[in-house]
């Protein structure tokens, strides 16, 4: 029984994977299989990373002296602001979900494909027309405003591109409502038979409360881009303080969409490293229903905490203190997560390999980076800190060593799955202890920075600055380093790769039962969930070898 | 059955396949909704700040032409939902008078809304205008930059329910209409959407100076 059905589920001997169902340049940008259209939004958001990684560089080239040498001050701001864009909208908001989301989440829920394919093959147009739109303004001279756009700088005063990236950002919007429209419909409408919401892998929950931020917030981030649109093409005079528009309304309504985005970032994060943790430990994850509705309230608290980036933009104490005491709310259900992360490692079989060592990196740095979150939702010490470098090692603590963490960690993981072929594990532990070493080697300073007051957006620093400023752009160096020994191996193994075969992880998720890479319709006949996620050993036995059951048989 | 419905992938059944557009686009109008919200927010914001300028400025609103055009709307909500109701029973000749009268009437909303701009703008009505006549009032000021931007984003949503209900007309034209009245069904739910915002925009515009 249990054999015979997982065989039914892999494709046959002379059956054509997706990768080869056609060779064409044609079948690969026309196609509607969302394992092509991941694969294609994989290379169009590396193409970013590196052209968002290679502003970083410039940026901490320029602190690594306290005077102005290599850029001017208004070349550093269109660093900073290129950086933020193409990494927010670009990079992080895309990565995990329009790549390993659009790949797994219909294998994972049992289906076919999304439930609209052809909406999601627009998507990934709509992210390229928008890229084209902002890489258009980068090339042209750039945009001066910082990631967030403020008004009346972006409105009034600024020189720089502001409407292309603006109706870029306006744009790409579209392609993650796209994104997350599809994702939720097909949750709700495709699970496979037996497939019930307390049976969802909690990858696919991630994806889900991350559609939901993506449909519900981005909206808002539109209806903010066209204002400014509107304001600069037209001279509506919307907030403009002079005739008596609000310039902090913006700011409202930017971060409406802006801290809900952070969730969009890092959901999708929790979702990858509990599927990697739950599997490299051979665990049953900790508290399921605990951590599906910590994503759940992350996700709905995330739209009601916006007002801490304004503690010092003169809104009113008490909404200050609204939002502040919202803001420690949702460190809850996020330190719930780190519990029940650490609760699922104990007493399990760990397994060191590549994708477990990212995923407890994301643990570590997730949780420092959600701390001195606390330490900024805290009124007082946030009028201390605010704009400054601590600030900026928060977030980066929370986006890079959290969300790009994960991604790595999750491509790792399906790696085999997507291409078929194994990777060097050696070289690719390395690279996982590389990186986390360069990152808190690049981000660690900055705390200290932020504390001792130093302002982030300045291309200049006082002298007593630089010790902090050079560690932290020596890092930087390890850290792109590391960022390209991946391409190495990872694309070594794309050629020369051994072949992995079906589950090479011995893991539980219906994703692994069909074959590797799957075929076109990812199985060959429907599969049936008989188990619940997870089902690495017996629940009343700590996990032992071989234990695991598939979603696929009865337990 | 003759009419079996046109699947899809990923879908094998009609009713998942109908359930499922149904449902995406209802998100979508979610979507939808949140998008205008950010708009009647900062409405409300300005109107609360300098109510009496703003209503000076609502009071040059043309009720006129706003209110022909609300008629013309909601007479096109009606045509549309007979057009589906035709497709989704076979009745072919109906569904493309119906939507021909669909296009008409969202034909006429626009030429309407055209000559309305034009004659604000023969008032100078538009706020960056050296002869905007209420210079310096800023509620007034703020009620027309929010006419301008919004009833534009709205006439761009109509145009594009324009498109779709076009894209209607041409699967009668191929005589695949009936197989495929569930695109008919979820192109009214849009359609009424644009209709449900104007119908809010109206006493917003045009009555709050009234």
């Amino acid at each position: 029984m249990k054999a015979d059905d997982t065989g039914l589920l892999a494709r046959e001997p002379g059956e054509t994977s997706y990768l080869t169902a056609g060779t064409t340049l044609r079948s690969w940008l026309l196609s509607t299989d969302h394992k092509r259209i991941a694969i294609l939004y994989a290379v169009s958001i590396t193409v970013f990373f590196f052209i968002g990684g290679a502003a970083a560089t410039m940026i901490r080239l320029e602190l690594f002296t306290p005077a102005g040498d290599l850029t001017t001050a208004d070349e550093y701001n269109r660093l900073f602001t290129l950086h933020g864009v193409i990494m927010v909208w670009f990079f992080l908001i895309p990565s995990i979900p329009a790549t390993l989301g659009n790949f797994l989440l219909p294998l994972m829920v049992g289906a076919k494909d999304v439930a609209f394919p052809r909406l999601n093959l627009m998507s990934w147009y709509l992210y390229v027309t928008a890229g084209l739109f902002t890489l258009a303004a980068l090339l042209l001279g750039g945009v001066d405003t910082g990631w967030t756009f403020y008004t009346p700088l972006s409105t009034l005063y600024s020189n720089s591109y502001v409407l292309l990236a603006a109706f870029g950002i306006f744009v790409v919007g579209f392609s993650s409502i796209a994104t997350g429209i599809n994702f939720i419909a097909t949750i709700h409408l495709l699970r496979t038979k037996g497939m019930t919401w307390m049976r969802l892998p909690l990858f696919a929950w991630a994806m889900y409360a991350t559609s939901l931020v993506m449909a519900l917030a981005t909206p808002v981030l539109a209806m903010a881009m066209l204002l400014i649109c509107a304001e600069r093409l037209l001279g509506l005079p919307i907030f403009d303080p002079r005739v008596g528009g609000d310039p902090v309304l913006f700011q409202h309504i930017f971060w409406f969409y802006s801290h809900p985005a952070v969730y969009i970032m890092i959901l999708p994060a929790m979702g990858v490293v509990s599927e990697i943790i739950a599997c490299e430990a051979r665990r049953r994850v900790f508290g399921y229903q605990f951590m599906v509705y910590a994503m759940l309230v992350i996700a709905v608290i995330g739209f009601l905490v916006w007002g801490h980036h304004m503690f010092v933009a003169g809104q009113s104490p008490f909404a200050s203190m609204i939002f502040s005491f919202l803001s420690f709310v949702i460190a809850v259900p996020s330190a719930i997560k780190v519990f029940n992360w650490t609760g699922t490692l104990y007493r399990g079989r760990i397994r060191f390999s590549a994708p477990m060592l990212y995923a407890l990196g994301f643990v570590g740095l997730f949780t420092m980076g959600g701390l001195t979150g606390l330490f900024l939702a805290s009124i007082p010490v946030d009028v201390h800190l605010s704009d400054t470098y601590f600030v900026v090692a928060h977030f980066h603590y929370i986006m890079v060593g959290g969300a790009v963490s994960a991604f790595f960690g999750g491509l790792h993981f399906w790696w085999p799955k997507i291409t078929g072929r194994l990777y060097n594990e050696n070289f690719a532990r390395s690279a996982a202890i590389w990186l986390f070493f360069g990152f808190n080697f690049t981000f660690f300073p900055q705390f200290v920075l932020g504390y001792l007051g130093m302002p982030r957006r300045y291309h200049e620093y006082p002298p007593e600055f630089q010790v902090w400023n050079v560690m932290s752009s020596t890092g930087a160096v390890v850290l792109a380093v590391g960022y390209l020994m991946p391409l190495f191996y990872l694309g070594y193994s794309l050629l020369h790769g051994e072949r992995a075969g079906d589950n090479p992880r011995d893991a539980t998720g219906l994703e692994w039962a069909t074959s590797s890479p799957p075929p076109q319709h990812n199985f060959h006949a429907p599969p049936v969930v008989r188990s619940e996620p997870y089902a690495y050993h017996d629940w009343d036995e700590a996990p032992g070898d071989a234990d695991e059951t598939p979603q696929t048989d009865a337990p | 059955m003759s009419s079996a419905p046109i699947l899809v992938e990923p879908f094998e059944e009609p009713e998942r396949q109908r359930e499922a557009m149904v449902f995406g686009l209802w998100l979508f109008l979610a979507t939808e909704i949140l998008f205008f919200g950010g708009f009647f927010f900062l409405y409300a914001v300005a109107r609360m700040q300098d109510p009496s300028g703003f209503a000076m400025g609502a009071a040059r609103a043309n009720l006129l032409l706003g209110t022909v055009n609300t008629l013309l709307l909601m007479t096109s909500s009606a045509t549309l939902t007979v057009a589906e109701r035709a497709a989704r029973s076979e009745w072919v000749r109906g569904a493309r008078w119906a939507l021909l009268g669909t296009l008409a009437l969202g034909i006429a909303f626009l030429i309407v809304k055209g000559f309305e701009y034009r004659e604000d703008l023969s008032e100078h009505l538009f706020p960056t205008m050296p002869a905007f006549p209420l210079r310096g009032i800023v509620g007034a000021t703020r009620f027309w930059s929010f006419y301008w931007f919004v009833t534009i984003v709205h006439a761009i949503h109509l145009t594009i329910g324009l498109g779709c209900v076009a894209r209607l007309s041409w699967l009668v034209s191929r005589g695949t209409i009936a197989r495929r009245w569930m695109v008919a069904e979820v192109t009214t739910l849009y359609w009424h959407f644009v209709d449900i915002v104007w119908l809010l925009l109206w006493p917003l515009l045009y009555l709050v100076g009234r």
